[in-house]
């Protein structure tokens, strides 16, 4: 059996308690939310924190409020936000991607924050301590090289988040709160580095408390995921997107966002920009699409190959527009998620 | 009221929680997950273990009536909590329908990921009483089974259903 | 020795057989009070780690061990020199040592272990050994292997790093080639996978209060694991007790005789405290022992009306590091072949190489897959070629009943066509087929697999399995048989057949299996051999119980033995059933009659046809059929693939438990899928400029794909039951067979989807768009193997068929004629 490492282990009651201690811990120290991410790392001995936070019992974490729009507590876990009503009928896009989060045990486990926060992933990275002494290690982790790309100077590991690319399509914020110098709330895309090792702006001492959505009304939103099987897999290719449509059917705004390509979600200005003043025909789509995808750099370190990734990027930002447009995807919907996603409700 | 978690020194834990209905105290080095100190210090070897990574399911069991991932929840972490596993289905010296429809329709054939598979029904049918194949699939799409291609397993849990629906007083397994 | 033409009953009314029930095991299982051997401790046990290596293939120059045998909780440090003997699961294959002591051949090879208070702190001071690799060229693939014979990854085998090589002309092939009207030459690839049992290989070794020492282990073998086990320890079997737990889930995996059950029984002896092992699940990739890759190169020769004049069949078999179930694998690759269609000549060649990758072995279907997969997609080109419907063709030239194949393989009952008419007929076939619109379509295929290997792994006469019933005054009957249930039912259909011909209810009858301490020799759950072999054994046991009960009871009613039945949990004059009593009195009378009641039965198979040598891979007792349709959707745009429904019938000559019988069907074709879209033992060759490194891509769940609820279809699942003579109540496997169609099923609906041929596993969308790209360009539409490496093929034995006055025996001797050329040279 895969065992932890030793660790001491402290359980917070408030954020304030949990700030002081990881002000307290230093870098040896690490939070602790649903587990489902930072526990298999330290089974395999990629991480491996001296002490652990646990932020479970702290119970501001978990709220949900409206705001203006939506205040979602960073400790609400993944099965929380998809049972949520406001949320599958306000920010659809947040439930398509919650509800497609590994398999239902792990969503009744994994939180909102944690998602966010999730560990860059890659093949040569997410193995074992014998595995990784195998290659002599990896940039990431113990080691010199990318061989993902030997010659890079910069980790590739994948940004594998379902949660990230929907809420920045979303127009998401968070709210970060740290001992020292209270908190800052910053738009989510400003959360991410395209660097697999330092792929956070999170300062360490830093604990993401809750995400902060504005009103939807007038939005639409998607997520459509690639992954090999209905369950289990992260995203290999994710595209987020929301717009707003004017009266005339012409887009007034709009933001697509990619995940899994890169070592953070990645926004395809470009191609939301050639939507806004259009109707979405299927020319005005193609021609998205073919923006979009040109952003995609996948590498060869997840599941499938990157040139199919890369192919069919295009294939899935038409797939999301046009459910924005109101097409009947359902029966595209389930051949590549492989079921309905209303099943989990 | 007495601390459910006294961490002594460094590396012991020792925690108090109820496990199929009952209170238990349970002494353990801290850095074991729920899965260990189940088979290892409670000796309740039902819950298996596939990957201990979340990758496969099988070390499934509830956490205060939801199903999760034994391997990735730490025993610390479970203080003052409701653990059910596969030995609390039955009662009163009955097994549970699910249990019964699984035995008898071919549901279990090596019997390694049954134990997930069941607690996992339970919490659905709990939350859903006759639920779709859909949702059938859906809240056993967390579990893995080398054996049996899930057919058998869904027909179990269809079974199941019918057969607490002809007996009401069947439907919960557990009753604390 | 058993009667091995015991015709079945004659009657199909039974009380227990034929009837679906709950399996005998089935509340334990959902109790969770099944006892895996994980799921076992004892006062005062340890726990052991194993160091494996990081290198490919190395030299060791040297092991350290003091700082790990320094480190608090560590008991005891084992390497290679504390287990000096070499072991393997064939006579021929003696190369495993428990730990490696001077040469390690894939990334995962153990070379040392260390039993400690507990598994961390094993885990930990596995760090703390040293070990001084001397690295050796890296040989990723079998063309490396072929292209280098030095440094040799073994000192044994062919030459080089050919580990063996088979070739076999029953006929003359060429000639039959000549007079086709069609010849079809294709390459075709079969990735390798492994079985991903859900459970990981565990051991707990014990020595017994007696001074004995016994192991529980996850395995399907515990008779070979026993052999090697007094070989390796260098202690009397009789000395030695191996028990088999419930495996959960074996699938072939836990077949084969492991480092770790040496490990931890040489430890327990030297600690005299037990010791467990529990593999991770990465570790369970490198044990392996699964799905071979194997190159293929098939040519037939097809006359207009659609029969098979011959067929050539050449195989390159990547064999990983050890020799394992390989020589077998190898046959395996080419005995199957003419089985299930009428083949007059068949030329087979085949080549296994060693590679630095982990053993391959035997998986589900062992060895036929590959070669069936490639024979069912060219069947299918042939049949459009030939302007058949592809049922039709298969329809046209099934093989006969009661016939010697050209490679001498006797067939018994053959259902196939009945399975091809079922299959046709339930999923409307007719109407699908080539008619369904762009993106959607259906394939069809076939395949037969053993019950049974004939022969078992080393050469003896003895029973393949045999049976022991205990009976008493109480009633109790106990049933003991070597055999080992591994999720498949065995115990199920032991006390089935027990209970049906004493005439009682399963749930009066106590079984005990799989301990080598208490149990008649059964040979292992593999090569599909237990339901008939067990099968046969037990119903010899259980006839000759009843005839002692009989024989009391009618000297006790004053009736002649033959007016005696069994039946509800009675004995009873069968001319008026009123007039007779229950079982427990009736057992009482005969044990007053005959004195303390005790039974056996035994099984042997039939001799094989075959006199040649490696005639004796191939032969079974029975062979099982099945056709399968699969019905797939292809996205033309992206390549996505979804599969929404399979149909599928099993010739299974007769359901036992049909319970049982579809689970295993349904099962297989999981399996099946699994192999065709996703599954893949794949590995990462780091830059050679930059790192020797080779290693397994994904050795976890989450990489390795097994289809989950979602990926499932709906499966309609048919039983033809035409009953087998040789089989326990006409009974045939069902454990293995029904994978074989599914995955060139699977490849010839993408074909009636969209067009593309995909000519290799897995078939996985961005092949699927390389081969529309390709046909959008004008070429073929096809994705697969390009080439067959050059191999040089030894002279081929010569064994006529037997329609062209052939005996079964080679009219020449190649082996013999190159020893005596060897013995020149040197």
């Amino acid at each position: 059996m895969m065992r932890l490492p030793r660790f001491r282990y402290h359980a917070p009651r408030s954020v304030a308690e949990a700030a002081t201690i990881l002000a307290a811990e230093g870098d040896q120290a690490m939070l602790l939310s649903g587990g489902t991410d930072l526990l298999p790392n330290m089974k395999r001995r990629q991480q491996v924190p001296g002490t652990l936070i646990g932020l479970r019992e702290i119970a501001e974490l978990r709220q949900i409020d409206n705001g203006s729009g939506l205040r979602l507590g960073a400790g609400l876990t993944l099965t929380e936000i998809v049972r949520d009503a406001r949320v599958r009928e306000r920010y659809p896009g947040l439930f398509q991607a919650a509800v497609q989060v590994a398999t239902p045990h792990l969503r009744s486990m994994a939180t909102l924050g944690g998602n966010l926060c999730l560990d860059t992933r890659c093949n040569y990275y997410d193995q074992n301590y014998e595995w990784r002494k195998a290659i002599d290690f990896c940039m990431k982790k113990d080691g010199e090289t990318c061989w993902v790309a030997p010659s890079s100077r910069r980790c590739l590991a994948v940004s594998s988040t379902d949660a990230a690319p929907a809420l920045m399509a979303l127009g998401a914020s968070v709210r970060l709160v740290s001992d020292h110098d209270g908190e800052r709330v910053v738009p989510l895309d400003e959360l991410y580095h395209n660097d697999g090792i330092h792929y956070l702006a999170r300062r360490h001492d830093e604990i993401l408390t809750e995400v902060l959505l504005e009103p939807a009304a007038g939005w639409r939103s998607t997520y459509w995921k690639l992954r090999r099987r209905g369950a289990f897999d992260f995203p290999v290719l994710s595209v987020a997107a929301a717009l707003r449509l004017g009266d005339t059917g012409a887009v007034e705004q709009a933001r697509i966002v990619l995940g899994a390509v890169a070592s953070s979600p990645l926004p395809a200005g470009k191609a939301a920009e050639s939507l806004v003043g259009r109707e979405l025909t299927d020319a005005v789509i193609e021609r998205a699409a073919e923006l979009a995808s040109k952003r995609a750099k996948p590498m060869d370190n997840t599941d499938f190959t990157l040139h199919w990734r890369k192919r069919v990027t295009r294939d899935f930002v038409g797939y999301a527009l046009r459910e924005l447009r109101g097409d009947d995807m359902r029966a595209r919907r389930v051949q590549i998620a492989r079921h309905s996603l209303d099943a989990a409700v | 009221m007495k601390n459910l978690i006294e961490i002594g020194g460094k590396h012991r834990a020792h925690v108090a929680l109820r496990i199929n209905g009952e209170a238990v105290e349970v002494a353990f080095d801290t850095y074991k997950t729920l899965l260990e100190v189940l088979r290892e210090d409670l000796g309740l070897t039902g819950t298996k273990h596939g990957c201990e990574l979340g990758e496969c399911g099988a070390c499934a069991v509830l956490l205060d009536g939801e199903p999760v991932l034994s391997c990735l929840t730490l025993g610390v972490e479970c203080a003052g909590r409701e653990v059910c596993t596969v030995e609390g289905l039955a009662a009163d010296g009955r097994l549970h329908p699910l249990q019964e429809a699984l035995a008898d329709l071919g549901g279990a054939q090596c019997g390694y990921c049954t134990p997930a598979i069941l607690v996992t029904a339970q919490a659905l049918l709990s939350r859903v009483a006759a639920p779709s194949r859909e949702q059938i699939k859906e809240a056993l799409s967390g579990v893995l089974c080398r054996c049996t291609g899930y057919q058998q397993i869904f027909e179990s849990v269809e079974e199941a259903v019918t057969r607490m629906a002809r007996s009401p007083g069947r439907r919960e397994g557990v009753e604390a | 020795m058993s009667d091995t033409t015991r015709k079945p009953p004659a009657t199909d009314r039974f009380g227990v057989i034929g009837v679906p029930r709950r399996r005998v095991d089935g509340r334990a299982k959902v109790t969770g009070q099944t006892r895996f051997a994980d799921d076992l401790a004892l006062p005062r046990m340890l726990h052991a780690r194993l160091l494996r290596s990081p290198v490919p293939h190395a030299r060791i120059r040297r092991i350290r061990t003091a700082r790990a045998r320094k480190h608090p909780g560590v008991q005891l440090v084992l390497t290679g020199k504390d287990l000096p003997n070499e072991f393997g699961i064939l006579p021929v294959s003696q190369d495993e040592e428990p730990l490696c002591s001077e040469h390690v051949r894939y990334v995962g090879d153990p070379v040392a272990a260390v039993i400690a208070r507990d598994e961390l702190t094993a885990f930990e001071a596995l760090d703390l050994i040293d070990v001084d690799y001397e690295p050796l060229r890296t040989y990723a693939t079998p063309e490396d292997s072929l292209g280098h014979p030095e440094p040799r990854i073994h000192d044994y085998g062919e030459e080089g790093n050919i580990h063996k090589r088979a070739a076999f002309d029953f006929g003359d092939v060429d000639a039959a080639l000549a007079e086709a009207d069609e010849v079809l030459e294709d390459l075709f690839f079969y990735e390798g996978n492994t079985h991903l049992p859900m459970e990981q290989h565990a051991a707990l070794a014990a020595v017994d209060a007696d001074g004995k020492l016994t192991l529980w282990s996850s395995t399907q073998t515990p008779h070979y694991v026993h052999r090697a086990l007094a070989r390796v320890l260098e202690l009397p079997a009789a000395h030695i007790r191996v028990i088999a737990c419930p495996n959960g889930g074996g699938f072939g995996g836990k077949s084969d005789i492991f480092n770790h059950e040496m490990v931890v029984a040489k430890a327990a002896l030297l600690l005299d405290r037990p010791v467990k092992i529990c593999l991770t699940r990465e570790e369970v990739f490198y044990a392996h022992r699964g799905r071979h890759p194997v190159l293929m190169r098939m040519k037939t020769g097809f006359k207009r009306d659609g029969s098979i004049t011959g067929m050539q069949l050449e195989t390159l078999v990547d064999g990983g590091g050890y020799g394992s179930y390989g020589v077998a694998s190898l046959l395996y690759t080419g005995a199957l072949q003419t089985v299930t269609y009428h083949v007059p000549r068949y030329r087979f060649r085949g080549c296994r190489v060693f590679t630095n990758k982990p053993p391959c072995g035997p998986k589900r279907g062992h060895g036929t897959p590959q070669p069936r997969f490639g024979q069912e997609i060219q069947l299918d080109k042939a049949a459009e070629r030939l302007r058949l419907d592809p049922a039709e063709l298969r329809l046209r030239i099934v093989e006969q009943p009661d016939t010697l194949t050209a490679n001498w393989l006797r067939i018994g009952t053959i259902g196939l066509a009945e399975c091809i008419r079922r299959v046709v007929e339930v999923s409307d076939w007719n109407d699908r087929f080539r008619k369904l619109p762009e993106g959607r379509g259906v394939g069809l295929a076939c395949g037969s697999y053993l019950c049974g290997a004939g022969l078992p792994i080393y050469w003896n006469k003895l029973p393949q399995s045999g049976v022991q019933l205990r009976l008493d005054r109480s009633g109790e009957v106990t049933v003991f048989c070597g055999a080992t249930e591994i999720g498949q039912g065995s115990d199920d259909v032991l006390v089935g057949i027990v209970a049906e011909v004493l005439g009682i209810d399963p749930f009066d009858v106590r079984c005990v299996t799989g301990d080598t301490g208490l149990t008649p020799v059964d040979l292992g759950s593999y090569s599909s051999r237990v339901t008939l072999m067990m099968g046969n054994a037990a119903i010899q046991a259980a006839e000759r119980a009843r005839e002692l009960i009989a024989s009391a009871v009618a000297e006790q009613l004053e009736l002649p033995v033959s007016r005696i039945g069994f039946g509800g949990r009675r004995v009873f004059d069968v001319e008026n059933a009123e007039r007779g009593m229950d079982w427990r009195e009736a057992v009482g009378l005969a044990e007053e009659r005959h004195g303390t009641l005790g039974t056996v039965g035994s099984y042997t198979a039939p001799r094989p046809a075959a006199r040649f040598k490696g005639g004796g891979v191939g032969p079974s007792p029975a062979y099982s059929y099945t056709a399968a349709v699969v019905e797939v959707e292809v996205d033309t745009s992206t390549g996505w693939i979804s599969v929404p429904r399979v149909w599928i019938a099993h010739d299974i000559g007769r359901a036992l438990n049909p319970t049982l019988v579809r689970g295993q069907v349904e099962g297989s074709v999981y399996m099946g899928l699994g192999e065709a879209l996703m599954e893949e033992q794949a590995y990462r060759r780091l830059p050679p400029k930059l790192s020797g490194a080779l290693v397994h891509k994904f050795p976890s769940m989450l990489e390795y794909k097994s289809l989950t609820t979602h990926d499932m279809p709906e499966v309609v699942t048919e039983l033809i039951e035409d009953p087998e003579p040789n089989g326990p109540f006409g009974a045939k496997e069902v454990g293995q067979g029904p994978l074989l169609p599914i995955m060139p099923a699977v490849a010839n609906a993408v074909y009636d989807a969209v067009g593309v041929r995909i000519d290799e596993v897995p078939i996985t969308p961005d092949k699927v768009l390389k081969a529309l790209d390709d046909k959008a360009k004008g070429g073929p539409g096809r994705y697969g193997p390009a080439r067959f490496p050059e191999v040089e093929w030894p002279e081929a034995m010569q064994v006529p068929p037997p329609w062209e006055d052939g005996d079964g025996k080679a009219v020449n001797d190649p082996e013999r004629k190159r020893a005596a050329k060897l013995a020149k040279v040197l």
